[in-house]
């Protein structure tokens, strides 16, 4: 079975860290990984801008609405994702307005820049 | 989480809305501090033992006012301080008071902090003194130092900036619209102005100033995180990030200046342009340009292009037009003149650039510019005269080290002239 692990955490905590406090925590975080990786059992890792450079795409009576921020509604869950390379964000957002159109559930679709990307490490 | 360092960028963290919090309480910026400082002495009493709090702010008020109202009470009937445990034990009041704080209201709440520093009575530097004190708690020492005096002269000027703003009074009453972005236009110059005290340095003092960048990103990323529709509070967190990415490429080995055009472009951080660059998107798609976006433009056009030369200039020329449009400035028309002689050449520049001479006689890149565009021309003895104006309004060694560079060339081409002159009978 293949998972998808989903990272929570307080941006205001995590963007108050020091340079070496931030350095410290990727290296720890890198040497689980590591250990993952090697066991060829790691897919892609992916750290995320902060959410201030995210859009949302809504769906409203039929329409796609663009939203400047993440997705914050409650009353919807977290699904699945994709991850795209888009020229701008104008290409980004029609993406997701394609999978919005032909996709029932009326549900967002949060467009995020990711910041790192860690390679494939298993093929998965 | 237990780690003092760990804890202390927590209570960093949940400064600026405890902090907001505590002064719409006590309506006393003094009062706010103290019940501040004495909630952070508790958590690290506390959280190293029960572990930290869910929500950390929240945590901080409860406890903060709690101190505040007892600091307040013993002031006037000298009565006991309620025991420690008490209000060691909160696990059951944070939902509560966390549900209680809705996003409008801490919204209003760290707009008023930001906002209560930048009083138009207050002087710059004391605007950035007294924001970074309060709202990013850096100590007086830290301030002193990237500010390179001492520390009781800091010390002095937060205090005096403290007494003005107690006697002007602080707006409590919850801001209509038109008083909310007015505050928001104060409070994001007063973040750029963070920013550009941090910026404008030199090697030597780069490392003291450098936590200024920082906190001015920090503190902007914030503001937009509490006003996620501002497209010139996007356009201020981009410019601010585009222009840090270069920090890494500014000054060589030896401390001298390299220009954009010069610096190596695999130095400058990639993260920090990503995330510039996905703000500026942003905030183009709301249509509604500021001084800000475009600026925040112009820097995209520089981290975008992958060498110097493939810089879009005639965009950048007209960008700064547009700027020139919404706010008026001799050094604005400079900057646009940087972009027209790349674009045109240096004589269209310079007839740009002359009527300005009287407005920016006491600048130095006016003199630094009149001295390269003239040198381009070939008319030497003129670029001299430019260049000896520019080194004496140099502002920092490095700025004079760059000019005195260009009048050796100068010199040099001038030696060599004669040298072949003399060589070559007639």
């Amino acid at each position: 079975m293949l998972y998808a692990i989903l990272c929570y955490a307080s941006e205001d905590v995590v963007s108050s860290w020091t340079k070496e406090q931030d350095d410290a925590v990727m290296g720890k975080l890198a040497a689980v990984q590591e250990k993952y990786a090697k066991a060829g059992k790691l897919g892609p890792v992916a750290r995320l801008l902060p959410t201030t450079a995210a859009t949302t795409l809504r769906r409203v009576k039929g329409e796609s609405l663009v939203i400047d921020g993440p997705f914050a509604e409650t009353k919807e869950q977290f699904l699945g994702f994709y991850t795209v390379d888009c020229a701008d964000l104008e290409e980004a957002v029609q993406f997701a307005r394609e999978l919005s159109d032909v996709n029932p559930s009326g549900g967002s679709y949060e467009i995020r820049p990711v910041g790192v990307l860690n390679p494939v490490k298993a093929t998965i | 989480m237990t780690d003092p360092a760990w804890i202390s960028s927590a209570l960093n963290a949940a400064r600026p809305q405890a902090m907001g919090a505590l002064l719409r309480y006590f309506r006393d910026l003094d009062t706010a501090e103290e019940a501040f400082q004495d909630a952070c002495l508790r958590a690290l009493k506390n959280w190293p033992q029960n572990g930290p709090p869910r929500d950390p702010a929240a945590w901080l008020i409860f406890v903060g006012r709690n101190s505040g109202i007892d600091a307040v009470r013993k002031r006037s009937r000298q009565t006991a301080m309620p025991d420690e445990d008490q209000i060691s034990d909160l696990e059951d009041v944070e939902g509560d008071i966390a549900d209680r704080l809705d996003g409008a209201h801490y919204r209003d709440d760290i707009l008023r902090l930001l906002f209560v520093c930048c009083h138009p009575d207050l002087p710059a530097t004391q605007q950035i003194a007294l924001a970074l004190r309060i709202v990013s708690g850096l100590s007086v020492k830290q301030i002193a130092r990237a500010f390179l005096v001492g520390e009781s002269a800091m010390e002095q000027r937060i205090t005096r900036a403290k007494a003005r703003i107690a006697n002007a009074g602080v707006p409590f009453e919850t801001p209509g619209p038109v008083e909310r972005s007015e505050r928001l236009a104060a409070v994001a110059a007063m973040l750029y102005l963070v920013f550009n005290e941090g910026y404008s340095t030199t090697t030597g003092e780069a490392a003291a100033r450098a936590p200024l960048c920082d906190e001015a990103i920090r503190l902007a990323r914030l503001l937009l995180r509490l006003f996620q529709t501002e497209p010139e509070i996007m356009g201020l967190t981009a410019l601010m990030l585009l222009q840090h990415a270069r920090v890494p490429a500014r000054f060589d080995a030896d401390g001298e200046i390299v220009l954009l055009e010069d610096q190596d472009r695999r130095l400058w951080s990639r993260k920090m342009i990503d995330e510039g660059l996905a703000l500026v998107d942003k905030a183009l798609r709301h249509r509604k340009p500021g001084p800000y976006q475009v600026q925040a433009a112009i820097a995209a056009l520089h981290a975008r292009a992958a060498r110097a030369e493939d810089t879009d200039g005639q965009e950048i020329e007209l960008l700064y037009g547009m700027l020139e449009r919404m706010q008026p400035s001799p050094v604005v028309t400079l900057n646009r003149a940087v972009a027209v002689a790349k674009v045109r050449g240096p004589e269209a520049a310079l007839v740009l650039i002359e009527p300005l001479e009287d407005r920016l006689s006491g600048y130095f890149h006016f003199f630094g510019l009149k001295g390269g565009l003239l040198m381009q021309l070939g008319r030497s003895q003129e670029a001299r005269t430019a260049f000896d104006q520019a080194i004496a309004l140099a502002n920092t060694t490095a700025e004079a080290a760059h000019i005195r560079q260009h009048i050796d060339r100068l010199t040099k081409e001038a030696d060599a002239h004669r040298v072949r002159h003399s060589a070559v009978p007639h």
